[in-house]
């Protein structure tokens, strides 16, 4: 394939991951912070930030670590561990770093970085992309569009439940039974737009 | 969470793992990697005993091994653990049930995420004997089990009109139309939804007349 070509499906595949493929709604991943953290937007934007930026680094990382090291040792099932590994590692890095160098970052993000570490979005990512046997630029745009989709997502189910904290909800439904019905109903919305991509 | 042991002690882990603290419709963690795979019964079972089985192992290790881990490191130690007993999972279903374990994709590696694996071996198997907290995560993902199992037996009812790959009888014929969205991943928010209320609305009705 060349690189051209490569550029355009990664295109396709950024879009499809922020819409049809949404790694939240269509696959469930990272429902936990999804459904703590949505009560104010304040929040779920930092939130939704730091797993942009750190789902589409790790993703790249760990294709890295999949294809050079694992790949040739023949050690492919040790792959779990070593994920799992580079994320707390990259988490860790990048939270010493904003603290350093940027305190008003920190004060932002800084109480959402450590949650990041446990969010099956990030390893969900980066397995999904060992499955589907992308190239590397194509994972740039998938870690990408896999970001943006969670970040949409929880930006409008924040929106939506600070509406919803003045309205009459029957008790055994308020919190999270609410919320995971409000996420069928976006879920539903976003398979609308499984036409755009017809092409795939 | 609750120091006693024993006879006494072991039922009081079951009713708070099952009932009164179940991982679903009261802490509600853990959904991620399991409710992807609801749309089928067969795949909700063999999930399911892939996380009873990392639950309790893990939970039972890092309690063993809790006096000789270093506090500042223990998250660490513990997320290693929990991956070692998933590799196990992920490399014996290869062996064995290679189709299910391209039918589950990543979600059987995800489980080391799952936050209720991590939640029981910090609430309970940190500063619990093994025995105690292999029961705990036992019960717990026993109770996060059942709830799924109610999950995928209505998705797959509704949406396939079978139960376990076999048809039933009214919902394969021709007189039930066929509701594709509960096996799509909507279907799954709504049931998850619905269940996570009857249950919450059973405990609170119960719990009233306490008072």
């Amino acid at each position: 394939m060349t690189v051209g070509s490569e550029i355009g499906q990664a295109f396709i595949v950024c879009i499809a991951a922020i819409f049809t493929q949404n790694i939240l709604l269509a696959y469930f991943l990272g429902l936990c912070p999804f459904i703590g953290v949505s009560r104010e937007i304040r929040a779920a934007f930092g939130l939704g930030l730091a797993v942009i930026f750190v789902l589409t680094c790790t993703t790249l990382l760990n294709w890295l670590a999949y294809h050079y090291v694992l790949v040739p040792l023949g050690l492919e099932f040790f792959r779990f561990i070593l994920f799992i590994i580079i994320i707390a590692a990259f988490v860790q890095f990048v939270e010493m770093v904003i603290e350093r160098y940027s305190p008003f970052l920190y004060q932002q993000l800084g109480v959402f970085l450590p949650l990041i570490t446990v969010n099956c979005a990030i390893l969900g990512a980066a397995l999904f992309m060992v499955i589907r046997d992308y190239t590397f630029i194509v994972t740039i745009g998938y870690g990408l569009g896999s970001g943006i989709g969670w970040f949409l997502a929880i930006m409008a189910m924040a929106g939506i439940r600070q509406k919803l904290a003045n309205d009459r909800i029957p008790r055994g439904l308020q919190g999270p039974g609410i919320t995971l019905m409000i996420a069928g109903l976006m879920a539903l919305a976003f398979i609308g737009f499984a036409g755009v991509l017809q092409g795939q | 969470m609750n120091p006693a042991a024993g006879g006494a002690g072991a039922r009081n882990i079951a009713m708070q793992g099952l009932w009164r603290d179940n991982p679903i419709f009261r802490q509600v963690l853990g959904i991620c990697s399991t409710l992807a795979v609801t749309n089928l019964v067969l795949n909700t079972v063999v999930m399911c005993v892939a996380l009873v089985f990392t639950v309790s192992l893990s939970s039972a290790t890092v309690s063993a091994l809790r006096a000789y881990t270093p506090r500042n490191i223990r998250m660490m130690v513990e997320t290693l653990i929990i991956a070692f007993y998933v590799i196990i999972v992920d490399v014996v279903l290869g062996a064995y049930w290679p189709s299910m374990r391209a039918n589950l994709g990543p979600y059987v590696g995800l489980i080391i995420t799952n936050c209720i694996v991590m939640g029981r071996c910090e609430a309970y198997g940190n500063a619990n004997p093994p025995g105690g907290a292999f029961l705990d995560g036992f019960f717990n993902s026993l109770g996060y089990t059942f709830i799924l199992l109610i999950v995928a037996t209505f998705r797959e009812i509704l949406g396939m009109g079978s139960f376990m790959g076999m048809a039933m009888p009214f919902f394969s014929g021709p007189g039930w139309d066929r509701w594709i969205i509960m096996v799509m991943p909507p279907g799954a928010f709504f049931m998850l939804g619905v269940v996570v209320w009857v249950f919450r609305w059973i405990q609170q009705s119960r719990e009233e007349p306490q008072k």
